[in-house]
């Protein structure tokens, strides 16, 4: 088999690189390993050189392209697709990370190509063959590429991040597309947070339905400010507004590997331990004994949250 | 305007599934099936911009067996005013770019302003088919939509659920939306309606008379258990002995 050329699709705010751009070269040096790897990373944005130099240093990258150009500035789908689509040619596989930033462009871009995505892969087996998860991770999928060119997203939680070295690989400006214009950007608005960010934290803890209020949710967050911890939750705990959306972990929240998961007043339902199980450690609180949660819990206390929350809150003193 | 549902039929959300012995696939025989539960939603939107005088007409699209036509009922029975199934009665192997093809052919004969899909199904766990089908109609595209306001007959803006929160688009019509969780909460169809939806028009359309070819690209090899956990709960008392097996644990 002819060796591999990797395009990874870094993710970033154009100044610096988001994390799970550092999973996703993982993931394509796996891909690459027994063949001489030619890993390349992209960099569209406006303004981001900056993003670009921290590239430039991550072990395993040996290119990093460039695209600039004030249509980038918000990283539309439609705008960032034209702008890989000519530089695709000769890469046999383009990756992304499986966020929403990778959700909403990877496929777009495997259409505009004519090839096949692959979603959330969390194991390489070898350059053509993959496996994710399907039905909430209640499956594993084995999937095998014909060979053609191919789009993959990767989950990020399966792939250890790849390390920054003392390498300079080189940086290339390419050329951007034209506009292509079907989409502006209005607003945003992102949820403040001074606590780890979720996805990469060591240590989360999850509220559900059971604290019943958003003003209990502040039992959770001293806690997590004890820890040094992330804050979840469960759907629940979104619909009912005690927590933003980008707080849900879960089948179509984020999903999660720390190393301790602690959760309080959450049920377990099929979705929520979706983005959850493969946490290393993982203790359950909750009243109900029979909950589904202590399935999969290493540890559990059945009991009052609203009493067991300072009690631990104390005893961490 | 036109909006143009697709719906996809799907193992019931709450059903546990279970793996078929030689690994080639979940079994689906005599297992309740449902509306994959994010088109549920992309159609609940559209029957509701129907309500609001904004959408003429809402035409439900599904691509599968025969049996897809209860799917496409129900999507009737809650507010569809009509209903096209592909039938792929030769039971061909589909990936999300071939079934964003078919969806595209349909398009390009109901012609819609909007196409909403679910954001993914719960079964592929995909998340592919409406990004796919906004670009082979080479349009705008609003992913994990959470709120969705026509602005005038040729824009719409869409709020979407990112990662760090939520940011809004402004889409030029045509255009591609997929629903997200918290988009709406969508209705139970009333009997009356489902008695109503079974002399709704149903256009069924064989695979094989469409000029299509699938890709061919992807092979599932097996299909397996995930590696089961091998926690046993064991129970504690307190706060204060979960702290110190934290400890132990080192995890804390």
């Amino acid at each position: 088999m002819s060796n591999s050329m990797i395009l990874v699709i870094a993710e970033h705010d154009h100044k610096t690189l988001k994390s799970s751009t550092l999973n996703a070269v993982t993931a394509a040096q796996q891909i690459a390993a027994a063949e001489s790897a030619n890993i390349q990373l992209l960099v569209v944005g406006y303004q981001c050189q900056a993003a670009a130099e921290m590239g430039r240093s991550i072990a395993g990258v040996s290119q990093v392209l460039v695209c600039d150009a004030a249509h980038y500035a918000s990283q539309l789908a439609e705008e960032v697709t034209e702008a890989i689509v000519p530089l695709a040619t000769g890469f046999s596989h383009i990756i992304f990370p499986a966020t929403s930033y990778g959700k909403n462009i990877a496929p777009r871009l495997a259409a505009t190509l004519d090839v096949a995505q692959i979603s959330d892969i969390t194991q390489v087996c070898d350059a053509q063959t993959f496996v994710r998860p399907i039905y909430a991770g209640n499956a594993l999928e084995t999937v095998q590429n014909n060979g053609h060119q191919l789009v993959i997203s990767v989950r990020c939680s399966a792939f250890s991040p790849a390390k920054y070295s003392e390498q300079n690989a080189p940086i290339k400006s390419v050329n951007g597309a034209a506009v292509f214009g079907v989409s502006q950007h209005i607003s945003q608005s992102l949820t403040p947070f001074s606590r780890p960010e979720l996805t990469t934290s060591k240590i989360v803890i999850s509220g559900g339905r059971g604290l019943s209020s958003k003003e209990n949710f502040q039992l959770i967050e001293k806690i997590a400010d004890q820890l040094g911890a992330a804050i979840g939750a469960s759907r629940a705990a979104v619909d009912a507004g005690y927590v933003p959306n980008d707080y849900q972990v879960g089948q179509t929240g984020k999903i999660i590997a720390p190393d301790l998961y602690i959760a309080v007043g959450i049920s377990g339902a099929i979705q929520h331990i979706a983005g959850m199980k493969e946490s290393k450690l993982i203790v359950a609180i909750n009243k109900d004994k029979d909950a589904p949660i202590f399935q999969i819990a290493d540890y559990g206390i059945v009991g009052d949250l609203f009493q067991i929350l300072p009690e631990l809150e104390k005893a961490l003193v | 305007m036109k909006i143009l549902v697709g719906v996809k039929r799907v193992i019931d959300h709450n059903v546990k599934i279970r793996i078929k012995a030689d690994g080639s696939g979940v079994e689906l025989a005599n297992v309740k099936m449902s509306i994959n539960p994010f088109d549920e939603i992309a159609l609940e939107e559209a029957v509701r911009l129907k309500e609001a005088g904004v959408a003429t007409e809402v035409i439900a699209v599904s691509i599968g067996d025969k049996l897809t036509q209860e799917t496409l009922r129900s999507a009737l029975a809650l507010g569809a005013d009509r209903a096209i199934l592909i039938d792929n009665v030769n039971g061909i192997p589909l990936e999300p770019l071939d079934i964003a093809k078919l969806l595209k052919i349909v398009s390009e004969q109901v012609q819609p302003q909007l196409i909403l899909l679910g954001k993914q199904a719960i079964d592929n766990d995909a998340n592919q088919t409406g990004q796919m089908l906004a670009a082979l109609l080479k349009c705008g595209q609003a992913t994990f939509a959470s709120k969705l306001n026509i602005t005038d007959s040729q824009h719409i803006e869409v709020t979407r659920e990112i990662d760090g929160g939520l940011e809004t688009l402004a889409l030029t019509l045509p255009a591609v939306v997929t629903a997200d969780l918290r988009l709406n909460q969508p209705r139970y169809p009333s009997l009356p309606n489902i008695m109503k939806a079974k002399n709704k028009p149903l256009d069924v359309l064989p695979l094989d008379s469409l000029n299509f070819a699938p890709i061919n690209q992807l092979t599932t090899l097996k299909v397996s258990e995930p590696v089961k956990r091998h926690a046993q709960c064991e129970w504690l008392e307190n706060a204060g002995q979960l702290v110190s097996v934290l400890k132990e644990h080192k995890a804390i």
